[in-house]
């Protein structure tokens, strides 16, 4: 155990995506305060998908837009942070931050707590008519033809260091990049400076191992008879020990399942990276391809050897547009010739459906495997699996168009192959996404105190 | 179990690495992470981007690439639009292609007799 003189700075992740699970930020806190020394807690809720459904709900509201599950990620820890002084920076203001701090002051206040300094940054958020000629500059005439929900830029660590600096307890933000959400802790503890391309990519490279919650303590891992994991159900959530160098120890909440050994954290090292040499993101480009790591002891890994090198120059826009709808079907059939009922099944559906190009899986024999054109179906001989779930999609622009689909298969538990099923079917409305990368300059990145704005120099 | 000959034993890529698929837009990049760093050249040898492109045929990959990470006994495959458009345009159930992962650790290989002790896990009935 460390003693409080530590000079390492302690961060903990209690969420690695909107939907995680509510009830992680417990032992995490208990873990932070019982190590003691100067501790952050991060929560990342937003995925491409997340900010688009945040947009369409703000439209609905005003004052929505954020994390709908804030309120259960944050109440049952926002005492034990206030009063330990671990401060909380998280991205779950989605497409609305202002109104994700006024939310969490009025939780602090029904919580009969001191107010707590809440900092708002904001600049991400390209949806706004005044951006269009900027993204119209990278997509082209692309950017007219949409119906566009959302435009975000992934932004850096900066403003959530100099809310810190400013003495912020909570961070609250929008689409800033995940990673960031430890290097601003890390950059404002320490005093890095902007352009501290080593440290900074140390400290991503922390970020990044947290970002996604259980996926470095074992969860999203286990695969029985090769890779065990004790009590997945329990299932810890990672605190990384930064220390003034940037690099990490990385470990989990203390009393929970889970655990954090070499494989794990390689797998989560290399989630979602593609050139190791090269891993972008707005605050420094990271260097991995001469990373190592160290088992210290169960459920401690160092990690060393990231470099970093200069940050690019743009920064990345994604763009949520609406795109028609998703129809889905599914129908059961199980027993004898089962696979060769849905088979025919699936052929019933393709000549009723003419203008509508259908993918179809047999769940129980072929599905996630395959592609959408059906190729690897197709080349597939048919088997004689007897327990096989036909289902099918199709999208399209019109509504009415894309509703035949639950039309038809609904209609085969009468005119379909015998035996058939469990139908059940959906219709959803989708979002597409454009992304482009804008100059950094363009993006005016700022946080506020709530009250009183501030850009950040 | 099938040998190729008399020092190699035929294996599914499982045994002798692990790995996890991660995407953004288009793009999957799968990790392959040797149980031991004596199976490292095994995978630096057999599992190579034309033996991944083409066990990946039916997703059409436009490009694969090898990045490698012997520190880490690891490689990394990215391969460039194999998810019909993504999270948020294709009608995969798996819109991810989180499972890709498994696809690929079921691939074919062959490892040397003196190594058999560093592989994982117990010998598969169907393979």
């Amino acid at each position: 155990m460390s003693t409080t003189a530590s000079p390492s700075l302690l961060i903990g992740c209690a969420a690695g995506f909107s939907g995680d699970r509510v009830d992680a930020a417990g032992p995490v806190v208990d873990t932070l305060i019982a190590r003691g020394g100067p501790a952050f807690l991060i929560f990342e809720t937003l995925a491409e998908r997340t900010l688009a459904l945040a947009q369409l709900r703000r439209r609905a509201d005003p004052d929505a837009g954020f994390e709908p599950l804030l309120d259960d990620l944050l109440r049952p820890v926002l005492a034990r942070c206030l009063q330990h002084n671990i401060r909380i920076v998280s991205n779950f203001g989605a497409a609305n931050p202002l109104a994700a701090a006024r939310h969490i002051r009025k939780m602090a206040r029904e919580l009969g707590l001191p107010a707590p300094r809440i900092a708002v940054v904001g600049g991400d958020d390209l949806s706004g008519a005044p951006h269009r000629p900027l993204l119209r500059a990278q997509l082209g005439a692309a950017i007219d033809q949409i119906q566009l929900v959302s435009a975000n830029a992934y932004i850096g660590a900066e403003a959530i260091a100099a809310a810190l600096d400013a003495g912020a307890h909570i961070v609250v933000a929008g689409r800033v990049a995940d990673p960031s959400l430890t290097v601003g802790p890390a950059m404002s503890h320490f005093g890095w400076r902007a352009d501290d391309w080593d440290r900074l990519a140390r400290a991503t490279m922390a970020g990044h191992l947290l970002e996604c919650g259980a996926q470095v303590c074992g969860g999203y891992f286990a695969d029985p008879g090769y890779k065990e994991v004790p009590e997945l159900h329990a299932v810890g959530y990672p605190i990384a020990e930064i220390s003034g160098d940037g690099h990490c120890i990385i470990g989990k909440a203390a009393h929970t399942g889970g655990l954090v050994n070499l494989a794990s954290v390689k797998e989560q090292l290399l989630y979602e990276v593609h050139d190791p040499a090269a891993y972008l993101t707005p605050d420094v480009v990271a260097d991995i391809s001469a990373a190592q790591l160290e088992l210290l002891v169960p459920d401690r890994v160092a990690l060393t050897g990231v470099r970093g090198h200069a940050r690019p120059a743009s920064l990345k826009v994604n763009v949520c547009h609406e795109g028609g709808w998703l129809a889905e079907g599914e129908i059961s059939y199980a027993g004898p010739r089962a696979e060769a009922r849905a088979r025919l099944a699936a052929e019933v559906l393709r000549q009723r459906l003419p203008g509508l190009t259908l993918r179809v899986d047999l769940i129980g024999a072929l599905s996630i495997m395959g592609d959408d054109a059906g190729s690897l179906l197709a080349a597939t001989v048919a088997g004689d699996a007897r327990d096989v779930r036909l289902r099918v999609a199709a999208t399209h622009a019109d509504r009415a168009q894309a509703e035949r689909l639950p039309r038809e298969v609904t209609a085969l538990y009468c005119c379909g192959p015998a035996g058939g099923g469990g139908v059940r079917t959906a219709l959803t409305p989708r979002l597409n996404t454009l992304s482009c990368l804008v100059p950094r300059e363009a993006v005016p990145v700022h946080f506020e105190m709530l009250d009183s704005l501030q850009e950040v120099a | 179990m099938s040998s190729a000959g008399a020092s190699t034993i035929a294996v599914p890529l499982y045994r002798a690495a692990h790995g996890r698929t991660g995407d953004k837009g288009n793009r999957s990049n799968i990790s392959v992470i040797a149980w031991h760093p004596d199976l490292y050249p095994v995978l630096l040898a057999q599992v190579t981007e034309a033996a991944v492109a083409r066990h990946f045929a039916h997703r059409r990959p436009s490009r694969v690439q090898r990045y490698e990470l012997p520190l880490l006994a690891a490689l990394n495959f990215v391969l460039d639009d194999v998810l019909d458009g993504g999270v948020n345009d294709a009608l995969n159930l798996d819109t991810h292609g989180k499972a890709l992962s498994f696809w690929l650790l079921d691939l074919p290989i062959q490892v040397p007799v003196s190594l058999v002790a560093l592989l994982a896990g117990p010998e598969p009935t169907d393979f």
